[in-house]
């Protein structure tokens, strides 16, 4: 037997073997059923749920020693949830970490889709906190069990109707509903609508981990994704009227980042990566321009 | 009776058998190379094998066509190294080993979940020859961007008219997992197959 650089007393990360294939058999099952919501036995771990622990699960049942992992939160590398899931499968299984999204193998995810297009050596794995898209529609699982038996969505239908009918248009920016090969309704989990169009045909596969609900769910690659709308509403992804202030990127979902208290604010990418890439090509916005020289530290 | 041994490392060999058999899930047709465990009893083949220790436990039955349930040797080796229980009803089994997929029972014999629960259904694992060289079957759905191709032999004549009856079934029905000496390949229930012209 031969032993792996990680933290002593631990498992290759975490996880202790019979777990890892109770979730991989749930894995299996969710790529066969694509959108269908697999129940399994979700373990407690080491940080609350909440924290991505169903996202954490998927990630160590699937992780090998080879892998190179990503993790962000809303779509940066730098935030606290993604910093401590990375230091603990670098410290639960030694494996490679990376920000840069081309060269990761596994990407762990909170809310959001990496901008780069996702290769077919790529797994995407979704922190879901409430994975049931009906659930504040219909709060017994016996019933949206069998709704999504029955293929009765007509409720979900409603909901966006009931939108329309009080915004004039379907409001809902985030968690939008999306029909899976024209079967299953399905939560995205809380990615803005943004990226909905991302899930349809992508190369990568997609896993969801609901930890606290206890529920996997997987897109496999080039997977029919549809978001649900009207024919006089389509569905409509989210435009942005600004830039990238760092950046100068036109194409990307926007952070809005209050900058004072006299109404002073700035959009920057929301994907750390990707709009440091874009500057490091050279891209440049409109407040990425010289610094005040005393911020810039430059000589008196 | 000595029993042979399986993983060398349990842990990093059965991570990346399971990897193995998820991509070829996500990516129904294409073949994933699998270290196949050679001291596995006959008729067991070291790829299934490796699956089948990869994969099942004390939850998990296992149902072991008629090829592989005349060997003891093969329930004893299944039954040390994963812990689960060998039943005679194909119904009740999580997964069913098959030897000889030429004589593969109806699947409507194996679990087909229900319309709430269609996950609670058999795998097959079937064991084949080679996974190419065989009639070729033209495969789409999802996991295939247009349309792929996998020409496994040792299949049986119909195999085409059984998992277009179970792709029927959606969401209901039994997922195929191929094992062959190449590796593995998978034909999940939404998997439609025809025969190439």
């Amino acid at each position: 037997m031969t032993s792996h650089p990680t933290a002593s007393g631990y498992n290759f990360a975490y996880l202790d073997e019979q777990t890892k294939r109770m979730i991989r058999r749930a894995i299996l099952k969710a790529i066969a059923i694509p959108g269908y919501q697999v129940p399994f036995a979700s373990r407690e771990m080491p940080m609350p749920y909440g924290w991505g622990t169903g996202g954490v699960q998927v990630t160590a049942a699937i992780l090998g020693p080879d892998d190179r992992l990503k993790v962000i939160d809303q779509g940066a590398d730098d935030t606290t949830n993604a910093v401590s899931i990375r230091k603990f499968f670098e410290k639960t299984a030694g494996v490679a970490t990376t920000t840069h999204t081309a060269e990761a193998t596994v990407i762990q995810t909170r809310h959001r889709i990496p901008e780069k297009t996702l290769g077919p050596d790529q797994v995407l794995v979704y922190q879901v906190p409430i994975p049931e898209p009906l659930r504040f529609l219909e709060p017994r699982e016996t019933e949206t069990r069998v709704m999504h038996a029955l293929e009765d969505y007509g409720l979900m239908h409603v909901k966006l109707y009931e939108d329309i009918a009080r915004h004039g248009h379907i409001a809902t920016t985030y968690a939008y509903p999306v029909k899976v090969e024209d079967r299953y309704v399905m939560d995205p989990s809380p990615t803005p609508k943004f990226d909905n169009p991302k899930m349809n045909d992508c190369a990568a596969l997609q896993l969801f981990g609901a930890g606290r609900e206890k529920r996997i769910y997987a897109l496999p690659p080039h997977t029919k994704v549809v978001s649900l709308d009207f024919e006089d509403h389509p569905f409509e992804p989210t435009k942005f009227d600004h830039a990238c202030g760092l950046c100068g990127a036109t194409h990307t979902y926007l952070d809005e980042v209050i900058t004072d208290d006299a109404g002073g604010r700035m959009f920057v990418c929301s994907d750390t990566d990707h709009c440091e890439e874009r500057r490091a090509e050279g891209h440049r916005g409109d407040l990425l321009g010289e610094a005040p020289a005393e911020i810039a530290g430059a000589a008196e | 009776m000595a029993v042979a041994l399986a993983f060398a490392d349990p842990v990093r060999d059965a991570q990346a058998a399971f990897r193995a058999v998820m991509n070829a899930m996500a990516r129904p047709g294409s073949v994933q190379p699998v270290a196949g465990l050679t001291g596995a009893p006959a008729p067991l083949s070291p790829t299934a094998a490796a699956i089948a220790v990869a994969l099942a436990d004390y939850e998990t039955p296992l149902w072991l066509d008629p090829a592989l349930a005349a060997a003891p040797d093969v329930g004893a080796w299944l039954t040390f190294h994963t812990g689960a229980r060998i039943v005679a009803e194909p119904a009740r089994a999580a997964f069913a080993l098959v030897a000889e997929p030429a004589a593969l029972p109806d699947f409507a014999t194996f679990a087909q979940g229900t319309d709430v629960y269609p996950d609670r259904s058999t795998t097959l694992i079937l064991q084949v020859a080679s996974l190419t060289g065989g009639p070729v079957l033209r495969l789409s759905g999802p996991g295939i961007s247009g349309h792929a191709h996998l020409a496994a032999t040792s299949l049986p004549a119909d195999i085409t008219a059984h998992l277009a009856a179970n792709h029927a079934l959606f969401p209901r029905g039994v997922d195929l997992v191929l094992a062959g000496p190449e590796g593995v390949a998978a034909l999940p229930r939404t998997t439609r197959v025809t025969e190439e012209a």
